[in-house]
């Protein structure tokens, strides 16, 4: 125990080891937001849907609209880890470890809230009996199952030689969840090798399972006819918001464990200035394809098109769209253009302003379309009903609730790879630049 | 193989609302109340859309009747997960209650909002227990139901004809709505069959479909409203 205490990279085993009492009270506040949510989900469970604020026309509300966004913010991690540890950048080490726990985190949240949504959940597994593999819902499930699978596998293969140090070198009372875990790892160089392999080989299938999820999301809206989703757009529109969303997210959990497990010494100011500097890349990106979405529908000016961008620009969900873009827009790319700005505060603003104005895209293209049905339907405004804004409110306590109880239990830093890049990756990576750089070249008359 | 279609007269259709209401009877719709119907769950098979053309007092109104189109091309059956909406032998989209999760795709999918949702467990008033229709299911809470052409008096029809050993005729299969309507504006038949009246309706020059540009091929056919 003594000798944990002098390792340089103690800060990253003590929320395992020491027991602070804030994280009771959080546990404690959580779990009572999430009982609540319980409480008002088997309320619906008995009553069904009629506890929702959803009507004929309006027939999809808050728990797909919390579907596409969860689902959206899940493709942080495990994507931008991929890609991270693929381009080989250095700085990637402390950041992947928590990338990989939010994807698993969110998508088991945003997996399940399909289920919220149905009318019959008692006969959810007539989609595994009687699938028709040419409705999108099936491809949905499964890319999210395979998504799922890969990227729960993905957070655990990295993982197991930091369970092997906890198993060694800590003394809990989940020792023999590490002994479990950690498959008999003793770091030698055979079972490093295999475990290279087997990181690589997954970082590689993650990436295009990754896209593939976000894409078959858009076409449950883009296989349909409504105006305002029948787009070809969609698929691309789609995972990059997710892209967009999850860095945000990502930036957040960042900001919130550094200052709450004191990881200034290993969170530095540049992670934050390199991450800060893919949001607005995003952000940019979101941008054009926003543009390009609406400029093709207000060209066109087709009647039944317009119908559904007035209803956004002028129309009834103009505050929230404008917000949106706000929010997308021009706060990040204020925020993150200026370097006066730049500063983590600023960033923490941006990614907050981002996760809010990608959940109110989420609601400008979902509720707007079904609210213009093409024939002049009598409908109803769709207000979302306390049973939706608690199972909302209950997703995130969730969130919150499993990656505060991973981070008691596993290092949210990977230690091998912070310990790896001190020992092996400054060589590695001085060998790369070698690499890179021109050689020089002596001519042979020089020589002699 | 017969194609079931309809013809609506807009000419002679007055909006009385009979269609609305025998078909409610006849297929056993719950009555959603009040405050349900205001929230926009009002679940009637078949609808009539009012269009409003012109300013008050030169003011035009057309009814349009609106049940489910019965699409050769569907958009709702190919989206369900479960093949719980499908085209049947009779050409005809049936719903299957017993299967449906309630995902509500199908409804989503529809460009003509035909299909409704359980929102609640239907309740039937006592009094109404007794007239309900034993040849229709009564559905549950929580899945989804539109229109079937009345299919039911379909599978009774063809059990007659086959008994009496002739072919179907066409006023063995008429719909609830069809029957029911006063001025004759709803009229049914085998669209593929010159000997039913929608064949010759159909080829009016005052003939159109809704939304026809969307290649759904909707087996409900509109006779134009002209002023006279």
């Amino acid at each position: 125990m003594n000798d944990l205490r002098k390792d340089p990279d103690y800060p990253l085993y003590r929320p395992i080891l020491e027991s602070d009492r804030r994280f009771y009270w959080a546990v404690g506040f959580l779990s009572v937001i999430i009982l609540w949510a319980l409480v008002m989900y088997i309320r619906q469970l008995i009553y069904g849907l009629e506890v929702t604020g959803l009507n004929n026309t309006v027939s999809w509300g808050f728990y797909i609209i919390n579907f596409v966004f969860f689902i959206g913010i899940s493709h942080a991690g495990t994507l931008i880890s991929a890609i991270l540890r693929l381009s080989q950048a250095e700085w990637r080490r402390p950041i992947t470890r928590m990338a990989e726990v939010i994807t698993a985190i969110v998508l088991i949240i945003g997996g399940l809230h399909p289920i919220l949504d149905l009318g019959r959940p008692d006969r959810v597994l007539n989609v595994f009996l009687y699938g028709r593999l040419q409705s999108p819902l099936l491809w949905d499930v499964t890319a999210i199952g395979l998504y799922f699978t890969a990227s729960t596998v993905y957070l655990y293969v990295p993982m197991i030689p930091d369970i092997a140090l906890l198993r060694d070198r800590t003394n809990t009372k989940l020792k023999w969840l590490y002994t479990f875990l950690s498959w008999g790892y003793q770091g030698t160089e055979r079972q490093k090798h295999i475990l290279n392999r087997a990181i690589t080989i997954l970082m590689v299938a993650v990436i295009p399972i990754a896209v593939s999820v976000h894409t078959v999301i858009s076409y449950i809206f883009s296989m349909t006819l409504q105006s305002g989703w029948h787009s070809t757009i969609f698929g691309p529109y789609f995972v990059t918001g997710a892209i967009f969303s999850g860095t945000a997210t990502l930036l957040v959990v960042m900001i919130a464990f550094r200052k709450l497990f004191h990881l200034e010494n290993y969170l530095k100011e540049i992670h934050f200035q390199y991450m800060g500097m893919l949001l607005l890349v995003f952000s940019l990106f979101w941008t054009y394809f926003t543009f390009s979405e609406f400029l093709t529908g207000v060209y066109g000016n087709e009647p039944q098109e317009m119908d559904v961008i007035l209803y956004k620009f002028t129309g009834p969900y103009a505050p929230y769209f404008w917000t949106m873009v706000v929010c997308n827009f021009l706060i990040p790319v204020v925020v993150l253009s200026f370097k006066k700005l730049k500063t983590i505060p600023g960033i923490l603003f941006a990614s907050f302003a981002v996760i809010i104005g990608m959940w109110l895209e989420r609601l400008t293209i979902i509720i707007p379309s079904l609210a213009n049905p093409r024939l002049p339907i009598i409908s109803a405004p769709y207000i979302p009903s306390m049973t939706e804004w608690a199972l909302f409110a209950g997703g995130i306590a969730v969130f919150c609730l499993l990656f505060l109880i991973f981070a008691k239990i596993f290092p949210i830093i990977s230690i091998w790879e912070i310990k790896e890049g001190r020992e092996e990756g400054l060589d590695e990576a001085k060998e790369r630049l070698d690499s890179y750089l021109p050689d020089i070249i002596v001519s042979e008359e020089e020589a002699t | 193989m017969a194609k079931w279609g309809m013809v609506i007269d807009l000419n002679k259709c007055t909006g009385c609302g009979s269609c609305v209401n025998s078909c409610r009877m006849e297929n056993n719709v719950p009555n959603v109340g009040d405050k349900a119907a205001q929230a926009g769950r009002a679940m009637d098979w078949m609808q009539i859309i009012t269009e409003y053309e012109g300013e008050y007092p030169n003011i035009r109104i057309t009814h349009i009747p609106r049940p489910c189109f019965q699409c050769d091309n569907p958009p709702c059956t190919k989206v369900c997960p479960v093949y719980a909406t499908f085209l049947n032998e009779d050409g005809l989209v049936g719903q299957v209650y017993n299967r449906c999760i309630g995902c509500r795709f199908c409804m989503v999918a529809c460009p003509y909002s035909a299909k409704t949702f359980n929102y609640s467990k239907p309740d039937f008033p006592e009094a109404y227990e007794k007239t309900l229709n034993p040849d229709v299911t009564r559905r549950m809470n929580g899945v989804v139901e539109k229109c079937s052409f009345c299919h039911h008096r379909l599978a009774i029809a063809k059990d007659v004809a086959r008994f009496e050993e002739r072919d179907l005729r066409e006023e063995d299969y008429q719909p609830a709505c069809a029957e029911s309507c006063p001025t004759n504006a709803i009229t049914f038949g085998d669209l593929d069959n010159s000997d039913h009246s929608v064949t010759h309706l159909k080829h009016s020059n005052r003939a159109f479909r809704l939304e026809e540009e969307l290649g759904t091929e909707p087996k409900v056919y509109y006779l134009r409203k002209e002023d006279r």
